[in-house]
């Protein structure tokens, strides 16, 4: 029965085999040498000016974190869309229960200020 | 009887309650007038719950009340009830009345004392135990309220703990107490273990069908009753912490020898009864030792100076002629004593207090004479109080006396010797009070000159209980007046249902009326002979005594020395007691116990440290322990 | 016409309640300016009584719904109560000491209400998914509630942590809820049993390797050893109500479902993992007990002794029949007034910030607050399980029904424990009232809220500890059609 998994496995050694000898040929084969020219982030291109790792507005995560939020919520939307004649009468007052429970969350979010960009 | 039976309670514990947590915000009079107040509607209700029952025809003048189920464990099962028969009613309505008088007297008394609110709560907790001792429908509910007396008394004679002989004295009555308690409590559980319960109803209904009479099951049962009855109402061999009792405030020696407390063990003989009636071995100790304490307290009395200590004995010879009563199977006299004697007994320490109110505290009777004018209430009520108990006809003590001395001479269980033992007491009875009022209130004053200027009679807070103790200690009596006496005594008949009785076939023939009325006027003479050898002692001739004393030293000494009992039993119980401790304490415990104790502590509290040092604080490292938890318990189940 | 479920919504009223309350709240919380931390805190203690009564309402009705994904058993009622209680004490904690750490927001009660929703979703649900969603109801506002007081770094940290450590934990129940799956075709309990039972050959190793794994996911929230290292940090950084809710709430939440998952679901294979649970019982008193040994930390202390207590309730657990969940239940009621007392007594006499919670700085306190002392006293004398206090009926529930089914080392193993903590707790009461006073100038003052919640479970503590009868058929009757 297993046996029908078996092109995932070998996927799966393929995945851990080629890495592996990618970092294992480079090692015989080539000689490592550090030049400054060869540590910098880009070859080429723009000179590289400060670290990568630069902190930003905690505003772009929070934006982030809501806009995901209520996407994922809305897409509760398009199944019940669907099918939305065979629910009937119950499906209306279900989604609008959802739907007012995500008000209540969106005026929260407004009122709390989360939305103001400053 | 619709009345619920715990609202006598309630109020008294309300009382401590309320004076015991809140007390120290409280102004005097507020903590004054909730404890009284608690008591004083605790003795309205008992004595309408009182006049309800007399009300009832006789033979249904039970009452039981059920709060709720207390334990109930397997077979073991103890309802927490309250149980009203004529002879709990009586004792409600006298602990509760005499009990009220005495709070009103504290607020006079006690009124400088720092721990005002403390002193009111404990009171209001001792009359609750006892009436919870007195209600208690079986008898787990009477042994709370038998310990909670005993924990009261305690409390109140080490009042004044930061003097050493109270909270000696104290400590003394509480472990003299645990002894008999010991007793007590091996007897429950015999009872127990006999009839499969502790309900008192049903004990006495079951008494005569499963013990055998006289038989050695119920003579040992009755016996460790009887113990306790000794640690409580202080008669031979554990009397001893009576008389140091009096280091407590005056009006809770009142309380503890009149209305409370001593009265305990009269009271569980009586209602134990069935029992008692079974073994005449037991009843034939009892009358005994009842005699014997009786004469062996006077005869101390007589000689003491103290005039708390004088009461004091007295106290345990009262109790004394209380235990021949029920010893001889008269219960119904037993509790009338005891009712008349709380009444004149409460009243003569209330009044030796008032005395010591007027003379800065000196309770030393060869530094009082010649009060009589001054504080004149007192003088007077007390008078009636000493008439009363040394059985002067016409006073309450004279009708209760008078029946104990006929019934230790007529009943079955009775005979000559027990009534010589008793009418000698009465006459010592009669001697050492009339000593003690001669030497207080009679002759020239002795009082120390700096105190002479400062005597005064008593506030009236203090002097109405006293005149409403002897309005009682005169007409107590007329409720038993004896058929002799054209009376019907009613007390009796009042309490028969409540006592077992003896069969008719015991009861051999009748005393003539003649005998009964010889008998009484003997006792009456030799009363009235104790005041004359006092009058002539004391106030015809006071060189006398001191001639007495120099004369028989040796006897005196002895007396007055009451007998060494006290030595005797620090010799041969407490001194190898307290060395047997000490050895276990430096041996034993010391580097036994304790050593093994702190081994084990210590491994234990080591190996916390060492476990403390898994608890880093950093995630990965709690990560380890979890995943070493989850690879533990899968390897458990793969190398299964 | 596509089939609508069974859905019978009567039996989620007192969750759809206490959610209206949540929201409620946070409406005032936004579209009010004055002072409203009162308003939410009444608001909320109202919605947990009205929640209280609903679930009372369906006592004895055994309803289920929603396609038999949820069941309003009385087991899980009486969870229910448990849960509500626990909340309702809370709240009564709090809001005295928000108020003094100046940390007023409304959002708090939203948290905790919510937190309640996932704990009855977990004690009624009759199905893995379910369970599962309810843990996540569960555990997500208490993640923010134990990083409640931001300012605090402490606080912050014990958020992150117990976050942290609680995905991990989801983790292993998801996967594990997968293995169930995959080997019974269906993750409903009474499907699973059924499954199982049905299967004469041996016990299936995928199914025995899921339902460890459910186990290890539910004994992170129940706190058992070695999946406890979160307690002590997370119980000393969070809020102190916030720390009382913890060990209150998730705890019992956590048996809740470890019961019906034992009983029911796993009720054939059921025997296979008493050694595991024998072991974890012992480990869990025996560290926990220990370690507290050393703590200088009352809350710190007070999270060890947690532990140990979560201990004592898995010997339930191994017992596993219906006494040892009447017992486990019993003892839940005790151990959740006698926690939010010892809690509350810690919120009392605590200063802003709260910076000192050394157990010494108890020394002397019995001289100035006699009363606090007296009370702390008596919630110490119940956890140390000494008559007669609720603590101590509790116990002997519990190790008499480990001895009524031949468990006797496990019980003389929780005899033992209980005496090493009498130590500790001890401890306490001997700093309060034989050392002398060295913080002459603590002043504390008497707030009603805080004084409510403490004189309820002092009275919780007693009465249950002086006339259990009552409880004892209560937690009997809540075990009708479990079996």
């Amino acid at each position: 029965m297993l046996r029908i998994y078996f092109p995932i496995l070998v996927l799966l050694a393929f995945a851990v085999i080629t890495p592996l000898v990618m970092l294992i040929i480079p090692k015989i084969l080539g000689k490592r040498e550090s030049t400054p020219v060869k540590d910098a982030a880009y070859e080429c291109g723009i000179p590289a000016k400060g670290d990568a790792r630069e902190r930003f507005p905690i505003k772009f995560y929070l934006i982030a974190i809501l806009f995901l939020l209520f996407d994922i919520e809305a897409i509760f939307l398009y199944p019940w869309a669907y099918i939305y004649r065979k629910l009937g009468i119950f499906g209306l007052i279900e989604m609008g229960v959802f739907v007012f429970i995500l008000l209540v969350g969106y005026l929260y979010v407004i009122k709390k200020g989360a939305l103001r960009w400053q | 009887m619709h009345g619920p039976l715990w609202l006598i309670l309630a109020f008294p514990l309300l009382g401590f309650l309320i004076n015991g947590i809140f007390g120290n915000k409280f102004n005097r009079v507020t903590v004054s007038l909730v404890a009284c107040g608690a008591v004083g509607i605790s003795f309205v209700w008992s004595a309408v719950l009182f006049f309800r029952l007399i009300a009832l025809p006789p033979e249904s003048r039970i009452y039981v009340e059920k709060l709720f189920d207390w334990i109930s464990a397997g077979k073991f099962n103890a309802a927490f009830s309250f149980y009203l028969d004529p002879l709990s009613a009586l004792m409600i309505l006298m602990v509760s009345g005499v009990g009220f008088l005495i709070h009103i007297y504290s607020h006079g008394y006690m009124g400088h004392d720092e721990s005002y609110a403390r002193y009111f709560s404990f009171l209001n907790l001792f009359t609750f135990s006892m009436l919870l001792l007195v209600l208690g429908a079986n008898l787990l509910v009477l042994f709370v309220g038998w310990e909670g007396v005993g924990l009261c008394s305690y409390l109140l004679i080490g009042f004044w703990f930061t003097k050493k002989s109270a909270s000696n004295a104290g400590k003394k009555a509480f472990i003299v107490n645990r002894i008999g308690d010991y007793g007590f409590l091996l007897g429950l559980f015999l009872i127990f273990v006999t009839f499969g319960t502790l309900n008192i109803a049903q004990i006495t209904e079951q008494a005569p069908r499963l013990l055998a009479s006289g038989g050695i099951l119920v003579t040992i049962m009755t016996l460790l009753l009887f113990v306790g009855a000794t640690g409580k109402s202080a008669q031979i061999p554990l009397y001893i912490w009576l008389p140091d009792a009096m280091e407590g405030p005056t009006p809770v020696s009142a309380l503890i020898h009149a209305a409370t407390m001593v009265t305990a063990g009269v009271y569980m003989m009586a209602r134990m009864s069935a029992l008692y009636m079974l073994a005449p071995l037991t009843m034939g100790i009892v009358a005994a030792i009842g005699a014997l304490t009786a004469i062996f307290a006077a005869t101390i009395a007589l000689t003491q100076f103290d005039i708390k200590r004088v009461l004091a004995y007295s106290t345990i010879s009262q109790l004394g002629y209380m235990f021949l009563a029920c010893g001889v199977g008269a219960f119904g006299a037993g509790i009338f004593h005891l009712m008349t004697h709380a009444f004149f007994k409460a009243l003569l320490f209330m009044g030796a207090g008032s005395v010591m109110h007027a003379l800065s505290n000196e309770q030393d009777m060869r530094y009082m004479g010649g009060l009589k004018k001054k504080i004149p209430i007192t003088f007077w009520t007390m008078l009636i109080a000493t008439l009363a108990i040394s059985g002067v006809p016409g006073f309450s003590g004279f009708f209760s006396k008078d029946e104990i001395l006929w019934e230790s001479f007529a009943s079955p269980q009775g005979n000559i010797l027990l009534w010589i033992i008793g009418v000698i007491t009465a006459g010592l009875t009669a001697l050492y009070m009339f000593r003690l009022i001669f030497m207080t209130f009679y002759g020239e004053s002795r009082v120390k000159s700096h105190i002479e200027k400062h005597i005064h009679e008593s506030p009236s807070v203090m002097t109405i209980p006293l005149i409403a103790l002897a309005v009682l200690s005169v007409i107590g009596g007329y409720v038993g007046i004896p058929h002799l006496l054209d009376g019907s005594d009613r007390i009796g008949r009042f309490l028969e249902p409540s006592f077992a009785h003896f069969s008719e076939s015991a009861i051999e023939g009748h005393h003539s009326a003649g005998t009964e009325w010889l008998f009484m006027i003997i006792s009456v003479i030799i009363a009235l002979t104790g005041i004359y050898i006092a009058y002539k002692m004391y106030i015809a001739k006071p060189e006398l005594p001191v001639a007495f004393a120099k004369k028989f030293k040796g006897v005196y000494t002895v007396l007055y020395n009451k007998y060494y009992v006290d030595e005797f039993y620090g010799y041969t119980v407490v001194k190898p007691f307290i060395k047997l401790s000490r050895i276990m304490y430096n041996i034993f415990d010391r580097v036994i116990i304790d050593g093994s104790v702190n081994l084990i502590a210590y491994i234990t509290e080591w190996t916390g440290e060492v476990l403390k040092w898994f608890q880093t604080g950093y995630v990965r490292h709690y990560i380890v322990t979890f995943m070493f938890g989850v690879v533990i318990i899968l390897g458990y189940f793969i190398f299964r | 016409m596509i089939q609508i479920p069974n859905i019978n919504i009567s039996i989620i009223y007192p969750e759809i309640i206490i959610f209206i309350t949540a929201v409620i709240i946070l409406l005032v919380e936004i579209f009010s300016n004055g002072k409203k931390w009162y308003a939410q805190s009444i608001i909320a203690l109202i919605g947990i009584i009205v929640s209280g009564y609903a679930v009372s309402n369906q006592w004895n009705s055994f309803a289920s719904g929603f396609s038999e994904v949820l069941v309003a058993d009385n087991f899980a009622l009486m969870f229910k109560l448990i849960f509500l209680l626990g909340a309702l004490l809370t709240v009564f904690l709090s809001i005295w000491y928000f108020r003094r750490e100046e940390i007023q927001q409304g959002e708090y009660f939203f948290l905790i209400l919510s937190s309640v929703i996932g704990m009855m979703i977990l004690s009624s649900a009759n199905e893995l998914i379910t369970a599962f969603l309810g843990l996540e109801v569960m555990s997500l506002p208490l993640y923010v509630l134990a990083g409640f007081d931001k300012k605090k770094l402490l606080s912050n940290e014990a958020a992150l942590k117990y976050f942290i450590m609680g995905a991990f934990a989801s983790g292993f129940l998801v996967y594990g809820i997968t293995f169930i799956y995959g080997a019974t075709g269906t993750t409903n309990f009474d499907k699973i049993s059924m499954v199982i039972s049905s299967r004469s050959f041996g016990i299936d190793p995928l199914l025995l390797l899921g339902f460890i794994l459910i186990l290890i996911g539910f004994s992170f929230k129940t706190a058992f050893v070695p999946f406890h290292s979160w307690v002590p940090d997370v119980y000393t950084g969070a809020p102190t109500p916030v720390t009382a809710f913890f060990s209150i709430g998730p705890k019992a939440a956590g048996f809740a479902i470890l019961f019906r998952l034992i009983i029911k679901a796993f009720a054939p294979i059921g025997g296979s993992i008493i050694p595991i649970l024998w072991i974890l019982a012992v480990l869990t008193m025996t560290v926990g007990n220990l370690i507290a040994l050393t703590q200088r930390n009352i809350k710190r202390m007070l999270a060890y002794s947690s532990i140990a207590h979560a201990g004592y309730l898995l010997i339930s657990l191994v017992v596993g029949n219906g006494r040892g969940a009447s017992a486990a239940l019993f003892y839940l009621i005790a151990y959740t007034v006698m926690t939010v007392g010892a809690f509350g007594i810690v919120i009392l006499l605590g200063e802003k910030g709260e910076k000192d919670l050394s157990i010494n700085g108890y020394s002397g306190l019995a001289y100035r607050y006699p009363a606090a002392a007296v009370v702390m006293s008596l919630f110490m004398f119940s956890l140390a399980g000494i008559p007669p206090t609720a603590g101590f009926i509790g116990k002997f529930y519990i190790f008499s029904s480990a001895i009524s089914k031949g468990f006797i080392w496990l019980a003389v193993i929780g005899i033992v424990n209980s005496v090493i903590s009498v130590y500790y707790y001890l401890r306490v009461v001997v700093v309060m009232f034989m050392k002398p006073e060295i913080q002459a100038g603590r002043v504390v003052c008497f707030p009603v809220s805080l004084m409510v919640a403490i004189i309820l479970a002092a009275i919780g503590v007693l009465q249950i500890g002086m006339f259990p009868q009552g409880w004892f058929e209560a937690v009997r009757y809540s075990l009708i059609g479990l079996f």
